[in-house]
Order: C-alpha cells, then structure tokens, then sequence
C-alpha cells in the first residue's frame, strides 16, 4: 500500500540561520515592521510501500533521523497518509553517476 | 606509504590531492572509488573535496552513506588516519566521525581566498611537522564551512585539544574578520578524540608549491608521513 509523508525540517532553536536572516532583512526593508524573525527549513515529501500507517509512519522517522535531517542542527516533524498518486519512475540521478566510474 | 583519496560523483579535488602526496610530497597514492570497499594497502585516506552528489539535501549527507564510509569508518576505529579536506569535512562530520556540523557561511558568499591558519594542536599525526602557534596559509574554497557545535561539545573540544586550527589574521589574531565563514570560535580544523580522524574546510593539497602562492599545505601531509613511517622529514 503507498503512503505519501510530508517531513518539514526545521533548524533547531538557537541555530544561527543565515538565509532566514537575509530574508528577514529583505522583508523588513520592504516595510513589513511587523515582521520579528524568520527562518528557514525544508519541506520534503516521501512516498513509501508499506503494510501499514504504522508501518509507514516508523520508516519515515527512522529516514528522518537517519538521513533527511542532521539531528546537530535540524529537527522535523511528519504526517503520513495513504496516497493514490501515479508516480513517474526517476531516472536516478545517483545511480548513473556511479556508472560513469572514474577514468 | 600509500594515500588512498576518495572520489564521489561530484569530487573535484581528488586530482590535486594525487599529484600534492606523489608528486610534492613522493609517496604512492591511488584514488578509491565511492563503491569500493576494500581499503587493504592503504597507510592513510584523504577524504578530497568537491561537491559529492551536488551537495543535495546537506553537504556530505548522502556520500555519507557510500559503501567506502563503511570501510572508512571501519578503517578509522582500527586507528587508521583520515584526513577530511573540505567536502571531506563535511562527509565525516555528517558520518558522526567527527563531531559537530558545517553550515552555510554566516554571510551567504561563496569564499574561494587565501586563509591563515595558527596552529593550535602541533601533537597530532596531522600537525607534528608544524609548531603550535605557528600561522599557515592555506586556501579555502567554499560556501558552507561555518563550523557549528553546541556549547556542550564546544567546551570539550577544547579541553581535548581538539582544535586544530582557528582562522586568524597573517599576524595570529582569532579575529571575528579573519574568518571567512563565521565558525564557532574562528574553527577551521579540528581531530577526534582517538587522535586519528581529522577535518579541515581549507584546502592543503593546493597549497604544496610556492609558485602556487604557498607550501604550508605540506605540513599536513609531511606530519602525516612522519607518523606512519616513523622518520623525520622536512617541509
């Protein structure tokens, strides 16, 4: 069964975040005085097989601990539903890199 | 004594790596492929630099999780040394081999520029041929080296000795502006606690001939040398 999950990755409290803060200038010089702070993330979405919600919602924290965030810096937080979307198969981009070998 | 240096899809200093350690330095050297998993006949990994896998997601993480890591980390807990250059840093930072984690630089520029660097630590298998205090310059080429650590882990790098080196001015001064990326406390390099896994953002390998602007890079690979052969060579 698919289910598609959608991981929002935030950097932690206390992170200096450069980009959030050349943001919050931009916005502040466009004359939004009501505008104290922001900050940037990711937004990620994964699709999983699974047997199960459950199933599907532990692989996703484990993906999320393991690899989508760096938990130095990062923490995130994820909704898992089931999906009925048509998925175009990738071409893996990673896969054909490690094709072309080294000369 | 053979350098093994590692290449990722994306690795664009493997190829100044190769010719500092055979040519500059004479000692063998080989390129390992991110898919290779043996690292037997290897004295020493060098981790080069570049953009693996376009530094999707975050820099190093997904070349984090090649098959070579799993050796080199292997290689690493049996007292191998590795030595991070750059992108190398990042992928042993995001490996957990080293701690901590390197952010985007705190002005949002790329830096491609000379550094100075003081040595901080001179008794390591990187730095030995090097004094502590002394100020090297050394290249650095990036735009997320903004080391990043928290106060808890801050404080025991410290007390381990486990900065290598702090950004300063060409005179030895840890000033705010002689850092080019805004890292914790000028952080340019740092080792592990083992003493045998290091990580730099500045670039050794290209700063090994003096037509080239300078030949502090050496020191690196010539403290590395030492250590592993047991005899004394110079810079």
């Amino acid at each position: 069964m698919l289910f598609k999950a959608e991981v929002k990755v935030s950097l932690k409290k206390g992170v200096l975040d450069p980009q959030g803060s050349a943001v919050e200038g931009a916005v502040k010089s466009l004359g939004y005085t009501n505008i104290p702070q922001v900050r940037i993330g990711k937004f990620i979405e994964v699709w999983v097989e699974a047997d199960s919600q459950e199933g599907a919602e532990a692989e996703v924290k484990e993906l999320g601990k393991k690899i989508l965030t760096n938990p130095i810096m990062e923490t995130f937080t994820f909704t898992v539903a089931p999906s009925t979307d048509k998925l175009v198969q990738s071409t893996g981009a990673t896969e054909q890199a490690s094709k072309t070998g080294v000369q | 004594m053979r350098f093994g240096v590692t290449v990722f899809p994306g690795t664009n200093c493997e190829m100044d790596t190769y010719h500092a350690i055979r040519e500059v330095i004479g000692e063998q050297a080989d390129y390992v492929w991110h898919q290779d998993r043996d690292l037997s006949g290897f004295d020493a990994i060098v981790i080069a630099g570049g953009f693996s896998y376009g530094d999707y997601l975050r820099t190093g993480a997904i070349a984090r999780y090649s098959p070579v890591m799993e050796s080199i980390a292997e290689f690493a807990d049996k007292g191998g040394l590795v030595l991070g250059i750059c992108n190398g840093f990042q992928i042993l930072t995001e490996a957990g081999l080293l701690p901590g984690a390197l952010q985007r630089n705190a002005h949002l520029q790329f830096r491609c520029g000379w550094t100075h660097l003081r040595v901080e630590n001179a008794d390591t298998p990187f730095t030995s041929a090097a004094r502590k205090g002394q100020v090297l310059k050394i290249p650095v080429n990036h735009g997320e080296g903004n080391y990043f650590v928290d106060p808890e882990t801050l404080a025991e790098l410290n007390a381990n000795n486990q900065v290598l080196f702090r950004y300063t001015t060409p005179s030895g001064d840890a000033t705010p502006e002689a850092s080019p990326n805004g890292s914790v406390e000028n952080i340019a390099g740092i080792i592990n606690k083992a003493g045998n896994v290091a990580g730099m953002m500045p670039h050794p390998e290209r700063a090994v001939e003096s037509i080239l602007g300078s030949e502090d890079g050496r020191y690196l690979f010539v403290s590395m040398v030492e250590y592993l052969t047991g005899r004394a060579s110079r810079v």
